[in-house]
């Protein structure tokens, strides 16, 4: 009896103790994509201002946005990295929950790129045909829609190395998936006149434009659900293997990883900001207006994050790899106004 | 079996020929004790291999590059760095141009622009601004910095760097290397031990060299102190009532099967619960410590019960009856002759379950306690166990999954004092068996 009493004692001290002392530091979660950059910001921020250092947790964007949309409170999160726009579902879920007031910050692009090891074979240069026809689960071959059987790129494209198919991509979890399907699988089921053979085939157009996204299920195409981290240890040990990497990781790894070109366009920041280079997505964070004023610092953090000394092109984000919005003031006088998605533009 | 009064019945063998039978058991024997020695030393080899590579990739995190210099910083230089918006920037501006003086004062041959020395840094900023900041009156005072060099050039003393590997580095140049190498000459870049990485906190994912595990290993004690503090008293007195006072019955039977179960749940489970049922419910801080020791108090428990009860069902029946004959009650019986006894064995289960739970990431993960958060030390005792922090396996986890290669070094050099805390903890459970440990 006198255990169980001190138990529930101590349960009550520990409830009391924190709703007296009220949260002071910023909560982030959501995209690892976003994560390094947020991390910098944070510890930026913390060094610069007399705010503490938010803290930045991981774990992909739609679980970050999740938890950005469980409610409005202290033991909520402020602030969702993602690596995609958040969906209309999701803001549905966010309004059921009390979060009716999401402000919108982009803070500039991501560029995906296809690597393989530095010593491997040389995939130099692809399109995305080529990735559709490596990995789609169903493929144009002689005319005839049919399950992927190619074990081999030079199969389909005789430019590129012969060499067995072995692609790690993101897992479903992963913003940067979406973006993946969306610019490479779709465009390249487009391209190799796939989708019109389904089309002609019977399926309507976004039966066909789902059965494009569809990734071969034979063990050709891995989907890696942890970091680019896991996905650098699966390339290391596979001399086929090619990997989507983040640019900024790719740049940090160049001693172990090259680089391959996309439609003839190498990724660079530069290509990446003039559109060139095609396989690009813009990366937000999603700030809780419902929390400006009631967690310390969190909008001055919103206005620091995307601020010219930090996300300008000559500012330490852009150093680590992120292509700068160019837009960035538009951005950074929305923040100011704190104008939140949905009013007008 | 082959007596000199059985000389009638057929005889096999005799003890000093060999039949085959015999040869054949003895071979059994034999070929059974070499798969044992097989088995040992395969599991010595994969041990000396992971003892090996963790040692081979650890030890280059206890070293870090570092660049010595000792400048004047002015009142004004002071004030205007201030000013600024990235205050950290002007203060690793003040820094570059007091490197470029002194390189200018000794001649150095070798170009050093901007550039390239901003290139061979390490976001000094924050420490020359910390330091200016706590120590006002050393403004206009010589004051000499020892400030972590960047990851490549850290890797550059290691060996993970070299001359053909910067090719196609945006973050490196092959000429910055004979900056490197000048600058090494000059004695100005050494390779000190690295002290931060043992008492720092956590650092952006653009410089390693600044990355420390203390922070987070005081995060990981004050988690241990919750798990202490309430699986100890629980887990021994549910034992010693579940021992020595609760009937035999169906009841009792269920609970110890299901207590069993539960040390055999995957950690992970502890982490939805404590999500669930710590945060959403009792609104506790997410990312805290006392959140992280609750939910690792109920991982711990099932193993401390267990363990309780087997120090003390070894306490011979006799010493409890001889208690009980004299006149003791039961409880006298339980607390003054039996627990003591069962003591040392109560220890070792409780420190082997404290070990276990300080090595668990998993149920820290759904909490909030991975992550970039161990920046702080926490001031005072409630600010430890309520203030966001992490643990050193979430911290290591965090390292490893980072794009630096400074940062591997540093998740391997993470593990190396991880274990040298658990290796510790067994040890000392070890110690108390030998001394302590009665046997009937």
């Amino acid at each position: 009896m006198s255990v169980k009493l001190s138990v529930s004692a101590l349960a009550i001290a520990a409830v009391s103790a924190t709703a007296a002392a009220a949260r002071d530091n910023v909560q982030i979660a959501g995209s690892s994509t976003v994560l390094p950059y947020a991390s910098i910001v944070a510890e930026a921020f913390g060094d610069n201002t007399d705010f503490p250092t938010p803290v930045v947790e991981s774990g992909g964007s739609s679980s970050g946005l999740k938890r950005f949309c469980e409610g409005v409170g202290e033991n909520t999160i402020d602030i969702a990295n993602a690596s995609r726009a958040i969906r209309e579902s999701e803001v549905a879920v966010c309004a059921e929950n009390g979060v009716t007031d999401i402000i919108e910050v982009r803070i500039g692009y991501d560029g995906i790129v296809f690597a393989s090891q530095q010593s491997g074979p040389a995939f130099t240069a692809f399109e995305p045909s080529d990735i559709f026809n490596a990995i789609g689960a169903k493929v144009l071959k002689d005319g005839q829609i049919v399950d992927n059987t190619y074990t081999n790129w030079s199969e389909f494209n005789a430019d590129l190395p012969s060499a067995e198919i072995a692609m790690f991509i993101p897992g479903t979890k992963h913003g940067t998936r979406e973006v993946f399907e969306e610019k490479v699988l779709l465009v390249g089921c487009e391209a190799t006149g796939a989708m019109k053979a389904m089309i002609d085939g019977g399926m309507s157009e976004d039966d066909a434009e789902d059965a494009c996204l569809d990734v071969r299920q034979d063990g050709k195409s891995v989907d890696i659900d942890g970091d680019y981290t896991e996905t650098l240890a699966r390339i290391d040990a596979n001399t086929n293997g090619i990997g989507v990497f983040g640019l900024a990781f790719y740049e940090n790894n160049t001693d172990k990883l090259k680089v391959a070109t996309m439609s003839g366009v190498e990724p660079t920041t530069a290509t990446i900001a003039s559109g060139e280079y095609p396989v690009s997505r813009p990366l937000f964070f999603y700030v809780k207006k419902a929390h400006i004023g009631v967690i310390p610092g969190l909008k001055e953090f919103a206005e620091f994050f995307i601020s010219d000394d930090l996300a300008g092109p000559s500012g330490p984000l852009a150093q680590y790899g992120l292509v700068s919005d160019p837009e960035l003031a538009k951005t950074q006088q929305m923040v100011a106004d704190e104008k939140v998605m949905g009013a007008d533009m | 079996m082959t007596d000199a009064s059985m000389d009638s019945v057929p005889v096999k063998g005799t003890l000093t020929t060999v039949d085959a039978r015999t040869k054949k058991r003895n071979a059994a024997e034999k070929r059974f004790k070499a798969y044992g020695i097989v088995a040992i030393l395969i599991g010595l080899f994969f041990l000396v291999v992971l003892a090996v590579s963790i040692l081979r990739s650890g030890i280059p995190a206890f070293t870090q590059a570092e660049m010595q210099l000792e400048f004047v910083l002015t009142q004004e230089e002071f004030d205007a760095a201030e000013s600024q918006v990235l205050k950290t920037k002007a203060y690793e501006n003040i820094f570059i141009t007091k490197l470029q003086d002194a390189l200018t004062e000794k001649g150095l041959t070798v170009a050093f622009d901007a550039a390239a020395i901003e290139r061979l840094l390490g976001k000094p900023g924050s420490t020359i601004r910390e330091f200016y900041r706590a120590n006002p009156d050393q403004i206009g005072q010589p004051v000499t910095f020892s400030l972590p060099a960047s990851s490549r050039v850290d890797g550059y003393f290691k060996g993970r760097v070299s001359r053909d590997t910067v090719v196609d580095s945006r973050f490196f140049e092959a000429s910055d290397l004979d900056l490197v190498d000048a600058l090494a000459d000059a004695g100005i870049i050494v390779r000190n031990f690295n002290w931060n990485f043992i008492t720092g906190s956590d650092s952006g994912v653009d410089h390693p060299g600044g990355a420390g595990i203390g922070v987070s290993v005081i995060g990981s004690f004050f988690m241990m102190l919750v798990v202490l503090a309430l699986s100890l008293p629980i887990g021994v007195a549910a034992s010693i009532y579940l021992e020595e006072f609760a009937p035999q019955n169906w009841f009792t039977d269920l609970i110890e099967v299901n207590i069993s179960n539960l040390a055999a749940v995957p950690s992970i489970v502890f982490g939805i619960l404590g999500l669930a049922v710590f945060i959403q419910f009792m609104h506790l801080p997410q990312s805290a410590p006392l959140v992280g020791g609750l939910v690792l108090t109920l991982m711990t428990l099932p193993t401390i019960i267990i363990s309780t009860r087997a120090s003390l069902k070894a306490v011979p029946p006799s010493i409890r009856e001889a208690a009980l004959g004299v006149g003791a009650s039961k409880m006298q019986t339980v607390f003054h002759h039996v627990l003591p006894l069962a003591a040392p064995g109560i220890l070792t289960g409780t420190i082997i379950g404290l070990a276990q739970a300080l090595g668990e990431t998993a149920p820290l993960l759904l909490i909030g306690m991975v992550g970039f958060i161990a920046r702080a030390y926490p001031e005072g005792v409630v600010s430890g166990f309520i203030d966001p922090n992490s643990a050193m396996p979430a911290q290591i986890y965090t390292w490893a999954a980072r794009a630096d290669a400074g940062f591997y070094e540093k998740a391997w050099g993470g593990i190396i004092i991880l274990l040298i805390f658990l290796l510790t903890m067994n040890i000392i459970a070890i110690i108390l068996r030998r001394r302590f440990e009665r046997r009937w």
